[in-house]
């Protein structure tokens, strides 16, 4: 390997957030040949911000965190392109269109493809998904308008469910929503906060339908979408544009037949490398042979991937590291409701885990706190409609506080804009209360909040 | 709902065509009394003028200003050709030729507008106001609850820079050409808010009356939009509520009640050098004759711009004045919010943006060092360059058609805060005070950015607020007016404005808080 006339050629597939991440980290730490291939967008771009575009919030080339110059200045190569197969013996990329790369390290970062259950109609003109920029236009031809589109259902009640319905409910589309679980997102959401986004969901207008799954999709003559028929009450329900959000896997299918081993995703170790030397994976498309702490094996979301990209790089640039990720932290947005979550609070709470949950008068608003019933100490908390500091709680899950320590210094914790209304007074009330302890919130102190250790320089 | 809009929209547009179309109505007619009385007031001692404007004009009636005006400017250049060439510098009228026809044809008081004021000022303005209104209260309704309300905004054709966004340049261009540079052209629009400047300080309007009252009425019905459109975001109405009050009450109704009174019209917030013409003698002497309120407000000007301006932007950054009172900003933050997104984001245009604002504010500082040489020394050239026609300079190029024409007149094509971001010599000094003096900066939540780019995209300042937050660190950039719409667009509530202590204000960052504990503090602290 280091006998290599330098520059080591690193090659990296998929310029999603983790391969991004790993690209711009390499090119700090070393004199590298960088290349990146995609075939999705010859840019890279936050697949997240894509409801935005239809949505009319942003234009698509609003989506690039960085300008065109940017890759040339780093030295960083595009190119692309679909990979078909790749030539772990000889090191070599093979393209679609016949083109061939070589590479001295690969990185895998493919990230993820919607799944789909094989129901019938679901390749009918009208079905769509929600994950590629392709999938974009797809929207913009069947669902431009109310005009066009009459009624959408959507089938699968995760975030990105949710975001098509938001979308759709932009333009004043009619949504049915059907949703497999008994109340929305409770795989994850205990059932407070997931009757909350329930009632969101309602107030917007949504036709949400729990308990409910997809039989199958009737087409007219021209194979056009005309409706779907309900598994549970056999209810046909007229619509134009069927949205399948029913989760994503791993996007692996290119590796069929290669020697690099798979199960859901890529299997990787704690370094992130595969089973063969000098190919790596992160992002979606990996799977940890040993998920992390709680976390599961493939973590399919925006955060990991960035932190998959960083470390990665540290190994590739001759540190090697382990994928060592700190507390758990994610957010969404359920329409107007803005999810922080820090921490673990699982939808049922563990033998020894005991909750504290506040709703605010509004119904838009609520925290739910999860701690360990002997030691007090704190593992985690959702917030619906209140920002926290992520800096705040980083640290006191680091350093194992209580949950009276946080609620105590709830003003520190939070992250709302100036002037808004605050409610550590109320929140630590219904503690006192309900707990039987005698909590003394602590006014906000820009001294402690400024002093977090892992911020501070 | 939706017709309750479109109501709105038709009366909106019907007033705006009254109002257009007083540029081509009225007769008018200067009678020998009327003569008399220009001849009195101007000092006029050119024969020839006197001829030509018998002749030419005295008696005849003009069916609207602009023969009424080329009448009349004709006559002046005739008699100041005549005049030059005889060399007889008495009887040279020196005044600008669209001035001087604009004060004849004020106060002739004819034409079927000046005869019905307050009717045509309900055809105009009040039509607006209710059209206005009409079109923005359904809102509350039809945008659904409170939450970001971003919707369609790169669909419309207003705001995309489409057909209707360059007709409102068209529009506002054209209004600050007139104001600027021909007001003689605008008389009718003046008669319109005659009775309210009558009624608060006395005096017939001028042209700078109307603005001001324009401004007012502007601002107010769009701030009416933004309570509805941030209305659930307390920073945002709190804010869009005073910078109405200081425009109102400071920029308002105080010069002009100070008028009424015969003090110096002034307006107490707007600060030097953005009130470029504050240390300009004819200002100066003004103030010193005027005694002891002459001398407050003179040591009021000093004092808020050497103290209370870089103090108040230590302790709160550039915003407590361009966000919170400032005239520009108001206008920028109500009528121009729905332009916002236009601003240029590109590496270039921040490049641009250093050396245009810092250049005019040595501009600025220049004329108000060679005025005030000027002034003590009572030379009228500094080193061989005439004090007067370098402040008419500056005067033309930014404060009126900067300020003006391209400030505010190319809110639909380039977003709303060009001037502020590129011109104003005033938010040059505080963003020098911000960037290296202030306890402000926007925090970054950690790592829960998802590079989406709607902060980057809304920032009326074209600051890449992304690509501060995609690598976990704050915000802290001279430009930034803290005007509070990337947090509270954010969908991920990653930042948050804030005041704080100075240390750690300022955090480069390799890799973002989320990450393995030892990586990150080994990265971040090397
Ligand atoms: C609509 C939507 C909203 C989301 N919102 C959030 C959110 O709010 N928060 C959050 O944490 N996560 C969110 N996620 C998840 C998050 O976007 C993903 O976890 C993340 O983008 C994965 O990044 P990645 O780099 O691993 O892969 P990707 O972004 O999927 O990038 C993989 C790239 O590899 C390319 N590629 C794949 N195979 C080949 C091949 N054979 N040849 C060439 N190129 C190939 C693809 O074209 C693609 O561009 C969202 C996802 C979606 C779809
Ligand atoms: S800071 Fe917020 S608005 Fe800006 S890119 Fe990040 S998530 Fe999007
Ligand atoms: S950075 Fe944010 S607060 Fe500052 S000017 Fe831009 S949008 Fe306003």
């Amino acid at each position: 390997m280091q006998k290599k006339i330098s520059p080591k050629s690193i090659v990296i597939l998929g310029n999603g957030i983790s391969g991004i991440t790993a690209a711009r980290h390499i090119r700090k730490h070393s004199e590298y040949q960088i290349t990146v291939v995609s075939e999705e967008h010859p840019y890279f771009f936050s697949r997240t911000a894509l409801m935005y575009v239809y949505m009319g919030h942003l234009k698509f080339e609003h989506t690039q965190p960085y300008e065109k110059h940017f890759w040339k200045k780093n030295k960083i190569d595009l190119k692309q392109g679909r990979v078909e197969t790749i030539d772990t013996k000889n090191k070599i990329l093979q393209f679609s269109d016949g083109e061939a790369l070589g590479y001295d390290s690969l990185i895998l970062a493919t990230g993820s493809k919607p799944n789909r259950f094989g129901w019938k109609g679901q390749d009918a003109q009208g079905v769509l998904g929600l994950y590629h920029k392709q999938d974009l236009e797809s929207l913009e031809k069947f669902a431009p308008d109310n005009q066009a589109c009459r009624r959408a259902v959507i089938v699968g009640g995760g975030l990105i469910g949710i975001e098509l319905a938001e979308m759709l409910h932009s333009r004043h589309i009619p949504v049915t929503f059907l949703v497999r679980e008994t109340s929305f997102w409770n795989g994850v959401l205990p059932e407070g906060e997931s009757e909350l986004i329930n009632r969101e969901i309602r107030e917007k207008g949504i036709d949400l339908r729990l308990n409910t799954n997809l039989k199958e999709i009737k087409t007219d003559e021209n194979g056009q979408v005309r409706s779907i028929v309900t598994e549970e009450e056999c209810e046909e329900i007229l619509c134009t544009v069927v949205g399948l959000t029913t989760g994503v896997s791993p996007n692996i299918s290119y590796l069929k037949g290669s020697d690099i081993t798979t199960n859901r995703g890529i299997l990787v170790n704690r370094y992130l490398e595969t089973n063969l030397p000098d190919i790596y994976a992160i992002g979606d498309c990996a799977e940890q042979q040993e998920p992390v702490g709680q976390r599961r094996p493939v973590e399919a979301v925006w955060y990991t991937g960035r932190m998959m990209g960083e470390t990665v790089a540290q190994t590739i640039c001759g540190n090697r590291t382990a994928y060592q990720p700190g507390p758990w932290f994610n957010s969404a947005k359920f329409f107007d409701i803005e999810y922080q979550t820090y921490g673990w609070v699982w939808a049922k709470p563990k033998e020894n885990e005991a909750r504290f949950y506040w709703e605010y008068t509004s119904g838009k608003k609520c925290i739910h706190l999860n701690f360990d019933t002997k030691s007090r100490m704190f593992i985690g908390i959702n917030t619906f409609g209140i920002r926290l500091r992520h800096a705040f709680f980083d640290r006191v899950l680091q350093e194992g506080e209580t949950v009276d320590y946080v609620l105590e210094h709830f003003a520190d914790a939070n992250f709302d804009p100036e002037f808004y209304p605050q409610h550590d007074e109320e929140i630590i009330n219904q503690f006192n209360r309900e707990q039987g302890a005698q909590l003394q919130r602590k006014k906000r102190s820009w001294k402690r909040i400024f002093s977090i250790p892992s911020q501070s320089l | 709902m939706k017709t309750l809009q479109q109501i709105g929209l038709g009366i909106f547009l019907t007033g705006l065509a009254v109002f257009v179309s007083l540029l081509f109505v009225g007769s008018y007619k200067l009678t020998p009394a009327q003569f008399e009385e220009v001849i009195q007031s101007k000092g006029i001692q050119s024969e020839v003028f006197l001829s030509e404007f018998n002749n030419q004009i005295v008696g005849k009636s003009f069916s609207n200003s602009h023969a009424f005006s080329a009448a009349l400017i004709s006559a002046l250049d005739k008699a100041n050709a005549t005049h030059k060439k005889e060399r007889e510098w008495s009887k040279v009228i020196w005044s600008k030729p669209n001035s001087f026809a604009y004060d004849i044809i004020k106060s002739t008081e004819a034409g079927v507008v000046a005869k019905n004021k307050a009717l045509f000022w309900w055809l105009t303005f009040g039509l607006g106001i209710l059209g206005a209104l009409l079109f923005i209260l359904p809102n509350v309704v039809l945008l659904g609850p409170p939450g970001i309300k971003n919707n369609g905004i790169w669909h419309s054709k207003a705001t995309n820079r489409g057909w209707i966004g360059w007709m409102t340049f068209l529009f506002l261009v054209g209004f600050y050409i007139l104001l600027y540079f021909y007001p003689n052209y605008i008389v009718n629009w003046v008669y319109l808010v005659d009775p309210i400047s009558l009624k608060l300080s006395g005096n017939l309007a001028s042209q700078w009356f109307l603005y001001g009252f324009l401004y007012c009425v502007v601002m107010t019905v769009m701030a009416v939009r933004m309570y509805i459109k941030y209305r659930n975001n307390k920073y945002q109405t709190l804010r869009t509520t005073s910078v109405l009050f200081f425009q109102i009450v400071f920029a308002f109704l105080i010069p002009e009640i100070l008028v009424r009174f015969e003090r110096p019209w002034y307006d107490f917030k707007n600060a030097f050098p953005l009130d470029y013409d504050f240390f300009f003698s004819w200002n100066l002497k003004q103030l010193i004759a005027e005694g002891g309120f002459g001398l407050f407000i003179l040591v009021w000007g000093i004092v808020l711009t050497l103290v209370v301006v870089p103090v108040m932007v230590y302790f709160f950054g550039k915003r407590w004045y361009c966000s919170w009172v400032c005239g520009c900003g108001g206008l920028a933050e109500t009528l121009g919010d729905p332009y916002r997104h236009l601003s240029n984001k590109s590496l270039g245009a921040w490049k641009l943006e250093r050396w245009m604002v810092h250049g005019v504010l040595v501009f600025a500082l220049v004329i108000t060092g060679f005025t005030l040489y000027s002034y003590f020394s009572g030379a009228s050239s500094v080193i061989g360059i005439k004090t007067q026609s370098l402040q008419d300079t500056y005067g033309f190029l930014i404060g009126s058609v900067f300020a003006g024409v391209i400030g505010t007149g190319f809110y639909p094509i380039f977003g709303n805060r060009v001037w502020c971001r590129f011109g104003c010599p005033l938010a040059a000094y505080l963003g020098i005070v911000q960037r290296f003096k202030s306890r402000f900066r926007i925090t970054t939540n950690g790592g829960q950015c998802i590079s989406c780019g709607n902060c980057s995209t809304y920032c009326e300042q074209g600051i890449d607020v992304r690509a501060y937050a995609q690598k976990g660190e704050n915000i802290v950039r001279s430009s930034c007016v803290g005007c509070g719409i990337c947090s509270a667009i954010c969908p991920r509530g990653v930042l948050k404005l804030e005041n704080g202590p100075e240390k750690g204000r300022i955090n480069p960052t390799e890799i973002l808080l989320g990450n393995d504990v030892d990586l990150v503090q080994l990265l971040n602290k090397k």
